[in-house]
């Protein structure tokens, strides 16, 4: 398209100076955590930056930010793991093999309405539930939670991503004498490996940063990342500085990930809304 | 045997996965919302106690509170979010260089977990030593004190909310105005249309779908606001910030009122519904014309 040159430099100068204001917290809370409590209270500038807050986060006597980090990511990996293995499977179902209209409106329709509510209004129940069955305050039992609350959103990318794989293909397949099972396995799943990647990252990254359901069923010892960093805000005395290390750390996955399946995360964010 | 079921084998997991963690709750939930849930040696006590929670309901002025205060919310956001996204999306489109860099960038705030932005938020926001306060004390000479002040902390949390998600809004825009036919855009530039015109009757028509999308999939997150309220006001001063997930949560779990929570829970769900089925009938309607 032509642009103009000084059209052109208002839309660098709007980009410009919205990136700043996006990084600039970014920026900001690093300078925290970098400090001593006592700078940080004076609203020190300059400053000599010291490492103290994420020694103390990480390696701290009373600190069991590695233990609670440990359970982020066991439950952040199974989690991402099973929904992916339950939901790939479902959406091929679903958009290749002949369902009634009527079951895969209702199931469809279902998890869209439970995607849309507030997940506390469920984390009710599954107390209840759990208290029962034994599975509150288990890690199992908030991976259970966290797969089903990544179902809709992988069934819905996995649908899109085997739609988009031409059926001749397996036609061919079936006819030459291979398996419908051997079929998915060998030719649709890798055909539809970058929806699988984009739904396993997007799982993971929500699975890391979930705290509703996190923060009521579990307590001290199974406690995720973003239950720990809530808790330091609770405490008597808040230690600014180290909570603002612990929420930097925290942002550490999610930056590696953005780095390395960009392309993946933003297929899987903008699909379902421009289709 | 395994073949020929196979339609069947590949969705069961997922089906019954749904029904055990979605249907049955939601079932409990309307069991539980007509009775009292107490806690004893022996387990859990509930006895019959619907009107009674149909009742406190009707007078619970905090809940319709925290309705009013998510509806704020909701608009607020939603609309300032599609707004700039819409301006930052256009002028990035123009952008020939260093696209991608934006895009990367922009995904950020999306990905980040919600309590760390919760957290930095707070920081900045800290009257005595937060960034903001300290520069509105440098332009205007008043140490300010957004969250703790009844009258601007719902803008203090719509504020965040918008820094937020205006980059999910722009990221979704960028790729909807990328998906828009250059020819078109071509056709209506050798027609001499300048780029308001282009705008107003091309552009925004043919971007609508995503539009309308992109609001639909942000009010719903902006109504299913936690994390962020939970760690920048826990809901306060006072009521001013009382979101629905937020109160909810409380009776819920800080009350242990288990049964007029669930109550909560059904009309707040029902409240989601309707917003859908409003939504999709809006959307059959403007089919059929």
């Amino acid at each position: 398209m032509v642009t103009s040159p000084s059209r052109a430099w208002l839309a660098f100068a709007v980009v410009g100076l919205s990136l700043l204001s996006i990084l600039a917290p970014f920026i900001w809370i690093v300078g925290v955590s970098l400090k001593f409590q006592i700078d940080i209270l004076t609203g020190a500038f300059p400053f000599e930056p010291v490492a103290v807050n994420f020694g103390r986060v990480l390696f701290g006597k009373s600190s069991d930010f590695i233990v609670y980090a440990g359970n982020s990511l066991i439950v952040g990996l199974s989690s991402t793991a099973l929904v992916l293995l339950i939901g790939a499977p479902a959406a091929y179902s679903l958009a290749w093999r002949r369902w009634s209209k009527l079951f895969s409106a209702l199931f469809l329709g279902w998890t869209l309405v439970f995607h849309m509510i507030p997940p506390i209004t469920l984390v009710g129940p599954w107390y209840l539930l759990f208290r029962e069955i034994g599975l509150y305050n288990t890690l199992t039992g908030l991976v259970l939670t966290h797969v089903v609350i990544n179902l809709p959103l992988t069934i819905w990318l996995m649908m899109s991503a085997f739609e988009n794989i031409p059926r001749e293909l397996e036609e061919a397949a079936v006819v030459d004498g291979c398996r419908r099972s051997t079929a998915f396995f060998v030719i649709l799943l890798p055909l539809a490996l970058p929806g699988l990647i984009a739904a396993g990252l997007l799982s993971f990254l929500f699975s890391w940063s979930e705290f509703s359901i996190a923060l009521n069923l579990t307590t001290k010892e199974t406690y995720t990342i973003p239950v720990a960093i809530a808790s330091y805000a609770g405490e008597n005395e808040i230690l600014h500085g180290q909570m603002a290390a612990a929420s930097v750390l925290s942002t550490i996955p999610a930056l590696i990930l953005m780095f390395f399946g960009q392309r993946f995360i933003l297929g899987g964010l903008t699909a379902g809304a421009v289709k | 045997m395994f073949d020929r079921h196979f339609r069947l084998i590949t969705i069961a997991p997922a089906a019954l996965l749904i029904l055990s963690l979605t249907v049955v709750p939601a079932i409990e939930l309307v069991r539980m919302a007509g009775a009292k849930i107490a806690f004893t040696n022996d387990g859990v006590e509930r006895t019959a106690a619907l009107a009674e929670n149909i009742g406190r309901l009707a007078n619970d002025w905090i809940y319709w509170r925290a309705l009013l205060n998510t509806l704020a919310f909701v608009i607020t956001s939603t609309l300032a979010e599609l707004v700039l996204g819409l301006v930052l999306a256009l002028a990035a489109q123009r952008m020939t260089r260093a696209k991608g860099m934006v895009r990367t960038l922009m995904l950020m705030p999306i990905l980040i977990p919600p309590v760390a932005i919760g957290n930095m938020w707070r920081l900045m926001y800290n009257p005595e030593f937060g960034i903001i306060a300290h520069l509105v004390d440098q332009v205007a000479g008043v140490r300010l004190d957004m969250l703790g002040s009844t009258s601007t902390a719902l803008l203090a949390v719509i504020i965040v909310d918008v820094w937020h998600w205006t980059p999910f809004m722009f990221l979704i825009l960028l790729a909807g105005l990328e998906g828009l036919p250059e020819e078109v855009m071509q056709a209506s530039h050798l027609d001499g249309a300048n780029s308001l015109q282009r705008l107003r009757f091309i552009v925004l028509p043919m971007l609508w779908p995503a539009i309308a999308v992109a609001f639909v999939f942000r009010s719903i997150g902006a109504f299913k606001v936690f994390d962020q309220i939970y760690l920048l006001t826990s809901g306060g001063p006072g009521v001013s910030t009382e979101v629905l997930s937020l109160y909810v949560f409380k009776v819920f779990f800080q009350n242990n009122e288990l049964g007029y929570g669930a109550l909560l829970s059904l009309v707040t769900i029902a409240i989601v519904c309707s917003y859908l089925a409003v939504f999709r009938i809006a959307q059959r309607t403007k089919g059929a014309l």
